[in-house]
């Protein structure tokens, strides 16, 4: 007696060669360096990190570079509990939004070295790099972001990014 | 029926790889001298679609990318369609019939040189029949040529004299990419890249990007010297299976041409979608065109073919001629899925 | 100028976690055969189709409308793929309506559909694309700080999720195509189960779904020889934002406030608590309830979550919210925008059997996608526009 045939399992292999554009390069090459550089839009003074090349809000070239602090205020977060695929690391871990000291859009980033209980929105963070000699043009160069012994940024200085 | 014209058209430079920008990169520059072109400002263009693949770029949501060049701020009336942007450029002038627009940007990316493109497009196939035997693009449309070859409609001559002339007319085009005078001896004395399908009749691989404003009656007539007035458009699709069809022959383009009342009158100008030079005889025989008739002065696909571009590129550089005054009646041809699947037809007027 | 368009014919499939009884063809047949039979026609009265779904990644196809031209009775025919990411649904019904609109066709058949469980959604959703930062916490980490903003500007009760989840779970119950189906959920059994990206629980958060929904949307002259209550399209709207830029609202997106707004004026509606009977939105997420009431204008700012306490949004509340059982109870994810869309339309032509309310003469379909900036919604109603 034959069977059915309900499905059959096809892989799938493409290999594909990403170029990063110029904005992400900039980027890229500054956390190489341990910096982290942000473009500023023309029209509207705004400082984007990670910067794109383009403004969102206006489609024109965002070119001045301008560098950040890599100390910034927790806007909102959530904390992961369930694994996703390709993570390297164990939940739960805190996922947050990041506004970083120079910059105008959070930037999203994981939170260790914190109690969950702990990390609230206006919690000021430092990012905690990977040693000098493993820098590299990648956002791995960042490991995460760890409490700063600094009060609480008020409400109404990270209100708007929510 | 509303009076719908073509009143600009920009397009980057066609190359190989883009090994500097990425895709918003590319855009940005080319949706700007659209829309400075057409004399819209941006924030009065009432709809936006564009064009992309998410398997060309190898990420998913990669058209949400494209619309920072775009810079949809305050937010703005957008749509995508993951086909050719001629396909765009037919949803936005379906929007403008409704009433509910008077003008559209259409804009297409797509970097073809990032995956390997023939081994890319076997996704489009039948995924429980047809794509897991690999059948690559190339090979497919190989297929076709030998029935085409073999019923007699067309000799490998004739095909490499289709090569011959696409990149010979591309010398004129700056923005093409494969560009050149070939000896038509010298080209069929290469060997068969797949047989009978020899290197020159197969299209280059390219990175490209472009963009189109279409706007309607009173405002295409203030904004535009001579706008191309789309005075026809249709397309249809058939069926998928290689072997349900005749595949020497284009129904699905004859049907759209009716539709789009492309035989009721003669071509000054013809821009056909044919990356492979035996899709150009497939397409001039269903098109019932003069021998005559200039065919893709651009180079057309043969000279440059961003996948997901290439067929909008084909309705940019036919409404070019019209806004330059080259020609008064022109034909716009576009092109989707294996072996001429689906057709998309345009007529235009100046 | 424009045409008037009514949905006549409305189909969906069984939506399951993986639907191994049929091929993708067979799942878009499904619907499109049943939307065919309610409207008591046959492939060959269908004038285009357009297809809608999300990334081709969750199936392994590239183009899918190239392959299906066949299943769908579309050889010679004209058919278009939208993709608008979440949205896509509704864009997808929205598109098909333009055609009819414009005056080009009289019957256009519209099929929104997904089949995840053939490929892997998950990854495509979260694969790392070099030199893009890698994203970690899936979408439901993406929205849960969002939901914790909400939670903190508006001041809503803890439980204000557990509720909408109850809700939405309830009322799946009553529909034989959903997905997911516990009988017997109460408030504890929500509010217990585990936490997933804080404040985001299991039981509030939508599945993975196979699934497919398809409508035949008719010219006034086609319309007129249909069987069945037609559900005329009063509007429609569609608006876009960028994903991130300097002072972006992700809680209550303009652009969603700019499409409701569009989308009452084109149809009439100053009020519209009081003139909407019912409304089919994308919720993916609980939370997403008390917030879309808010940037629909439903509710003021910060007041959303008074709407489910109030049981206002409950099938016997003064505007019932997702009486199908929602996203939260099949998510296909191609086809959720138009399910929102087709539900509307049933409760208008009386067809939503054990989830009907009584009543409805004008609804709104509602969908969203991408990081909150796509939006799609149309109203629909029995009286002729």
């Amino acid at each position: 007696m034959t069977e059915i045939v309900k499905s059959i399992t096809t892989p799938i292999r493409l290999e594909y060669v990403y170029r990063a554009g110029r904005a992400t390069s900039r980027f890229l090459r500054g956390l190489a360096e341990g910096r982290i550089l942000g473009q500023r839009c023309p029209v509207t003074g705004k400082v984007y990190v990670p910067p794109r090349g383009a403004s969102p809000t206006h489609g024109v070239p965002t070119e001045e570079e301008v560098e950040v602090s890599d100390k910034g205020t927790v806007t909102t977060f959530c904390i992961v509990r369930i694994p996703s695929e390709g993570l390297s690391i164990k939940p739960p871990f805190v996922a947050a939004h990041i506004l970083l000291d120079g910059a105008d859009i959070p930037f999203f980033a994981l939170v260790h070295e914190c109690p969950f209980e702990e990390v609230r929105m206006g919690m000021r963070v430092q990012a905690v790099w990977v040693p000098k000699e493993e820098l590299a043009p990648t956002f791995e160069s960042i490991r995460y972001f760890k409490p700063l012994n600094e009060p609480d940024a008020p409400f109404d200085s990270y209100q708007e990014h929510l | 029926m509303r009076d719908v014209a073509i009143v600009s058209f920009a397009q980057v430079p066609n190359v190989r790889r883009e090994l500097d920008r990425n895709e918003v990169e590319m855009l940005m520059p080319v949706v700007t001298e659209a829309i400075e072109a057409s004399g819209i400002g941006r924030k009065e263009i009432d709809f936006t679609v564009s064009g992309s693949c998410d398997y060309i770029a190898g990420q998913p949501f990669a058209f949400v990318s494209g619309i920072d060049a775009v810079g949809p701020w305050p937010p703005i009336n957008e749509s995508h369609v993951e086909m050719d942007g001629a396909w765009a450029l037919y949803e936005a002038w379906v929007k403008i019939q409704t009433g509910q627009a008077d003008s559209a940007l259409v804009y297409a990316f797509g970097k073809s040189s990032m995956g390997d493109i023939t081994e890319v497009l076997t996704l489009q196939l039948d995924p429980y029949y047809l794509a897991p035997l690999w059948p690559d693009a190339v090979s497919l449309a190989a297929l076709q040529a030998r029935v085409l070859l073999d019923r007699g409609h067309a000799t490998e001559r004739a095909m490499a004299e289709v090569a011959a002339r696409s990149r010979r007319s591309a010398k004129a085009n700056p923005n093409a990419q494969l560009r050149g005078d070939f000896e038509i001896e010298k080209l069929l004395a290469e060997p068969y890249l797949v047989s009978p399908l020899r290197k020159h009749d197969c299209p280059p691989i390219t990175d490209g990007a472009a963009a189109i404003v279409l706007a309607a009656g009173d405002l295409a007539k203030k904004k535009c010297r001579r706008p191309a007035w789309i005075r026809g458009i249709d397309h249809r699709i058939e069926s998928h299976a290689l072997g349900a069809r005749n595949l020497a022959r284009s129904r699905s383009t004859e049907i759209a041409a009716e539709k789009a009342g492309a035989f009721a009158g003669s071509f000054d100008v013809a821009e056909l979608h044919a990356p492979f030079t035996h899709q150009e005889l497939i397409l001039r025989d269903a098109l019932r065109l003069d021998p005559k008739l200039s065919v893709n002065p651009s180079g057309g696909a043969l000279s440059a073919n961003a996948l997901m571009v290439a067929g909008l590129i084909r309705l940019g550089e036919a409404a070019r001629r019209i806004h330059a005054g080259e020609a008064r009646r022109a034909l716009a041809h576009a092109t989707s899925g294996p072996c001429l699947q689906q057709n998309l037809v345009c007529v235009m007027e100046g | 100028m424009a045409e008037r368009c009514a949905v006549v014919g409305i189909g969906q499939t069984k939506h399951d976690v993986k639907r191994i009884d049929v091929s993708m063809p067979g799942l878009v047949r499904e619907a499109a055969l049943r939307a065919l039979e309610d409207a008591e026609l046959t492939f060959a009265d269908i004038d285009a189709v357009v297809i809608g779904k999300a990334p081709d990644m969750f199936e392994g196809v590239m183009m899918p409308e190239l392959f299906l031209a066949d299943a769908l009775g579309c050889a010679g025919k004209p058919m278009l793929r939208v993709h608008t990411a979440g949205s896509v649904g509704g864009s997808t019904a929205i598109v098909a309506a333009s055609l009819v609109q414009a005056g080009i066709h009289e019957r256009v058949l519209t099929v929104s559909y997904e089949k995840q469980s053939e490929s892997n959604a998950m990854w495509a959703l979260t694969v790392k694309i070099p030199f893009q930062q890698a994203v970690v916490a899936g979408a439901g980490g993406y929205f849960a700080p969002l939901i914790r903003a909400y939670i903190r500007r508006s001041g809503a009760p803890d439980d204000t999720g557990i509720r909408v989840a109850l809700k939405d779970r309830t009322n799946a119950l009553q529909n034989p195509y959903a997905h997911l189906v516990f009988p017997g959920i109460s408030f504890e059994q929500v509010a217990s189960s585990p936490m997933l990206w804080d404040p985001i629980r299991y039981l509030e958060t939508c599945p993975s779904s196979d699934g497919a929904c398809a409508m035949v949307l008719a010219s006034e002259k086609a319309t007129a020889s249909a069987p069945g209550k037609p559900a005329w399209i009063h509007a429609t709207a569609m608006k876009s934002e960028p994903t991130m830029f300097a002072g972006r609202d992700q809680v209550n997106p303009r652009a969603g406030r700019d499409c409701a707004a569009e989308l009452y004026r084109k149809a009439g509606i100053t009020n519209p608590r009081k003139e909407f009977d019912m409304a089919e939105i994308y919720v993916p997420f609980s939370w997403f309830e008390p917030m879309w009431m808010e940037n629909l204008g439903f509710a003021e700012p910060n007041e959303g979550w008074k709407m489910t306490y109030e049981g206002a949004t409950a099938m016997d509340g003064d505007l019932p919210v997702n009486c199908s059982g929602g996203v939260l109870s099949s998510n296909p994810i191609g086809a959720s925008g138009m399910l929102r869309f087709a539900e509307a339309a049933m409760q208008v032509r009386e067809q939503a059997g054990a989830h009907q309310l009584d009543g409805v003469r004008r609804a709104l379909g509602h969908a969203y996608g991408g990081g909150s900036q796509f939006f799609s919604m149309w109203v629909v109603a029995s009286d002729r526009p």
